[in-house]
């Protein structure tokens, strides 16, 4: 099935049969391999992607159901909140392996989107789909609380 | 590499400035320096020089180069300088540790620093990235190749001079001579490359004082591209014309395919081929295939779609009647009857029938799954009887060997190139998964990635040991120990390899016949087990388990003695010394270490011990509902105390208002990053003790996915972490494992502390959400 999809900005044609993953057509399809595989079952939070500005789990979402929408990924992650992010997580040297990360991020630069200074309740709420099994997660929350207050 | 290969029919070299990746940050600035690791890593391991010819300079390529400092180092005619580094990188920052240790001694701008990630070749030394070795073991060897080229670089200026190499002094990549006149490393690199490598007693190390990078925080080399997605993991690469592979493996051990109707799998679109895999031989898995059907498609999700569609009877095979329940119960049968003896100190028989107060206590702690958030994947690609691997792996050098054996061509045939690691803790040391690949792609005729999915992940492992432990104490009337018994029994790893009914010498001494306690009369047994699943380590091994029961016993003894823990624990240790354990008839294997340079020093261990008591401002008054925890072990030559304080709600909702944690690793080349590595394996160790479960019925494992095997998550992390490195001169130990042994017993007595509840069977919540109030106060 061929449709097209806006993702960073950029129309891409895809033929993929029907209910594929959107993971899997970003991945395998289009060679966008920034979005991660972690456990097929939305519960890992490693191929979070957004989708008009929502943080969704890109490997149950069917890719022809983000038609019509704007896709953006860790590749096309931008703008002052996504940077900050970025320098926080540089300044406080928060990944380890690295794999969880581009899930995190989009995560946390969801959150900073619609909240501008997130308590740890908030942090733990946004950001407790994202497993990471290096366990970064001090250093996320406090990551998340100094790009707040950069951005803010 | 690999995005790039797959957008272009010849690999090449995108641009001609960009040939490799720079390690300061201002070389990772701007777009496409990313891709440029990418192509790099695969145009130099693929040894094709002429593509760096594109550079006005190009650095030498040494992949035919097998004799001292050129192995790791080459440097360009314009100083840009590449190291290999022969290390797997799983995010304990091997890379930029790498570099920190060879560049320091070479004395070269950090910003010149350019990395080729090493393909598995013998020459290249130890690659086996496991045990915490990377710094401990290679210290010296890496200094020294940084050391040796610098002098061999100072002598080619010398000779061009015709000076003595006495008047030339050499920093950050500049030789100066007494007269004033300088040559770059650069100007004299090829000259220098000619030389002999001079005798190791011939060069002299830096001092302490004069290190420019060790001991210094480095940004790391991996973090600016896998903040953008950039990073290329296992599964993540691509090559021309590839197919996809998934694998229905058996759900027993040993059990085969016993019919197969693939009709529903073939006409799944985009499936197109089902190929039923070899079969492992022997009576061992070792690091073989596990058998099975694939199904390969053009993408991954066809491959599993096709693979749900199989219809497969097994054949279960010789392990289908392990019931891990079952078998729980009998290895705490086996640990309470006697075993054979491995420390022999004093009389524990008679010294615990004659003390004034004896207590006992049995331990469980489940089967565990290392879980990469990475799954392991692989890809291969056959040329002729040559077959070109990339993947995540932690020992390429037995990916290699295992996948020419299994393949029936030679070492030299195999070339497997390393990716990054989005995790190892262990289960990537097992290089099951590259076989697979290799054996799919000579069937198919194509590259084939073979892709784990979760579920194969937590089902097929290579699963931490189960094990089950009996402790008995005596102490006299003033509370003092007399007498300890600690009776373990565990199925060894060694199983995986061979025959094997009882665990190893070398388990035994991760964390049980390495007890340090100063009591008279001590003793550890090992009992009889057998196993039926695959084996394997998880981070830090048999110390998850003898940790957790030694100490949460010696809070247990604290407890009967009436006596605070941490001080119990310190009057436990003892007096300093240096503990000799081959009086209590144990030849200690001290993770493959001197005993001279790396010996067990109660001083040491007391010193953390304290370090983080102080940090935890131990004894103080806690809210009701806290407690607070310790637990001390010296594990892969590191000394380390982990202090943990939780709060347990009237629900039995566990929560860590703090953590603190000491750490001894001797000379730390990267302290940050250690802090890193200690958070992350204390949480490691506390996600493994909550909720760590792989339980078995039939021979197959029970859990599936995320939702049954549980780990930890942002709203169950600490608050606080806080950890102090001691300051040491010490020759340097592993710091990627030591921070997970102490974190489950640590957790235990602060759930003790907290509630009275004394547990004593990982996981803690057993199937459980949050602590079974119902219980509290129970010892």
């Amino acid at each position: 099935m061929a449709i097209t999809l806006k993702i960073n900005g950029k129309n891409e044609n895809v033929t993929a049969a029907e209910g594929t993953p959107l993971l899997w057509v970003l991945r395998d399809h289009l060679g966008m391999t920034g979005t991660k595989f972690g456990c097929g079952v939305a519960q890992c939070g490693a191929c979070t992607v957004h989708v008009d500005g929502t943080p969704i789990r890109s490997c149950i979402t069917a890719h022809e159901d983000v038609e019509d929408s704007d896709i953006v990924t860790i590749e096309g992650a931008s703008g002052k909140v996504a940077d900050a992010i970025r320098g926080a997580w540089e300044e406080l040297a928060v990944p380890q392996c690295g794999y969880c990360q581009a899930g995190q991020i989009m995560s946390a630069t969801a959150l900073l989107v619609t909240n501008k200074s997130p308590s740890d309740d908030d942090i733990d709420a946004a950001m407790s789909g994202n497993i990471c099994r290096c366990a970064t997660y001090v250093r996320i929350r406090k990551a998340i609380k100094e790009a707040a207050k950069a951005v803010y | 590499m690999f995005m790039h290969l797959a957008q272009t029919a010849k690999p090449k070299i995108e641009t001609a400035n960009k040939p490799l990746l720079n390690l300061s940050r201002r070389g990772f600035v701007g777009a496409g320096t990313g891709l440029a690791l990418a192509v790099t890593l695969g145009a130099c391991s693929q040894n094709k020089p002429e593509t760096l010819a594109q550079a006005a300079a190009p650095i030498p390529d040494n992949s035919n180069i097998d004799i001292g400092p050129l192995v790791l180092i080459s440097i360009a005619a314009d100083g840009r300088t590449q190291i290999t580094n022969p290390r797997s990188e799983m995010g304990q920052q091997v890379i930029t540790t790498v570099a920190q240790m060879i560049a320091d001694e070479l004395d070269v701008p950090w910003d010149d620093l350019f990395i080729k990630q090493a393909v598995g070749d013998k020459k290249y030394g130890d690659q086996n990235t496991d045990g915490s070795t990377s710094v401990r073991n290679h210290f010296d060897r890496f200094r020294m190749a940084g050391a040796s080229m610098r002098q061999m670089l100072t002598q080619a200026a010398a000779n061009e001079w015709g000076v003595d190499i006495s008047e030339c002094t050499s920093e950050l990549g500049v030789i100066t001579h007494s007269s004033g006149k300088t040559l770059t490393y650069g100007d004299v690199s090829e000259a220098a490359g000619k030389l002999d490598v001079p005798a190791e007693d011939t060069v002299t190390l830096k001092t302490r004082s004069q290190w420019r990078y060790i001991g210094k925080d480095k940004p790391s080399y991996t973090i600016s591209d896998v903040i953008r997605g950039k990073g290329t993991f296992g599964i993540d690469v691509r090559v021309p014309d590839m197919l996809y592979a998934v694998i229905a493996r058996p759900p027993a051990l040993f059990g085969k395919v016993k019919s197969l109707d693939d009709t529903a799998a073939l006409a799944v679109p985009g499936v197109t081929q089902v190929v039923k895999m070899k079969e492992p031989e022997g009576e061992a898995p070792g690091f073989q295939q596990l058998g099975g059907v694939a199904v390969i498609a053009t993408d991954t999700w066809a491959a599993i779609q096709g693979r749900e569609a199989l219809k497969i009877e097994w054949d279960a095979g010789p392990h289908k009647n392990y019931n891990s329940k079952t078998y729980a119960q009998e290895l705490m049968a086996t640990a309470r009857q006697p075993g054979e003896n491995k420390f022999k100190r004093g009389d524990v028989t008679k010294a615990l029938s004659s003390a004034e107060t004896m207590i006992s206590a049995d331990y469980y702690a489940a089967h565990l799954s290392q879980s990469p958030m990475e799954p392991p994947a692989a890809t291969a690609q056959w040329t002729g009887d040559n077959v070109e691997i990339w993947a995540c792996t932690q020992n390429p050098q037995a990916a290699q060997s295992t996948v020419a054996q299994i393949c029936g061509v030679p070492d030299e045939n195999v070339t497997v190139h390393v990716t990054l690691l989005g995790g190892g803790f262990g289960r990537k040391s097992k290089p099951d998964f590259v076989v697979e690949a290799a054996l799919l792609a000579r069937e198919v005729g194509k590259p084939v990635k073979v892709t784990w999915t979760r579920e194969d992940d937590i089902k097929h492992g290579y699963f931490h040991s189960v094990s089950a432990q009996h402790m008995k104490g005596g102490l006299d009337k003033d509370g003092n120990v007399t007498a300890v018994l600690h009776r373990t029994v565990f199925p060894s790893i060694n199983s995986t390899f061979g025959p094997s009914d009882q665990g190893s010498d070398f388990e035994l001494s991760l964390g049980a016949t390495d007890n340090p306690w100063n009591v008279p009369n001590m003793a550890v047994e090992v009992g009889k087990a057998n196993s039926h699943i695959r084996i394997g380590w998880l981070r830090s091994v048999a110390n998850v388990y003898h940790v957790f029961a030694n100490q949460s016993f010696a809070a247990e003894l604290a407890h009967a003695a009436g006596k605070d823990p941490k001080a119990f624990l310190m009057d436990i240790i003892g007096p300093d010394r240096i503990i000799d354990f081959s009086k209590d008839g144990v030849t200690y294997p001290n993770y493959g270490a001197s005993l001279d340079e790396h010996p067990v020093d109660t001083k040491r261990l007391k010193a953390v011990l304290d370090k983080a008591a102080t940090m935890a401002k131990w004894g103080r008054d806690v809210p009701k509902g806290h407690g607070l925890g310790i637990a001390v072990h010296r594990s892969f030559l590191a000394y380390v105390a982990t202090a943990i304080e939780v709060a347990v709600d009237a629900d039995g909702n566990i929560s860590f208002p703090g953590i603190w944690s000491a750490v001894d690793a001797g000379t730390v080349v990267s302290p940050d990053n250690t802090k890193s590595q200690i958070e992350g394996g204390t949480l490691f160790g506390i996600s493994n003790a909550l909720y760590g479960e792989i339980t078995a019925t039939n021979g197959a494992v029970d859990q599936s996915n995320f939702p049954d095997w549980r780990v930890m998550r942002m709203a169950e992390a600490p608050h606080v972490f806080e950890t102090h490195i001691m300051e040491s001169e010490a020759p340097p130990a592993g710091v990627g494992e030591p921070g997970t042994p102490p974190a489950a017993p640590a957790l235990a007595n602060a759930i003790f502390a907290a509630t009275g509840q004394r547990l004593r069977a990982m996981p803690l919540l057993g199937q459980n959400d949050r602590l079974d109030m119902s219980k509290v106060g129970e010892g």
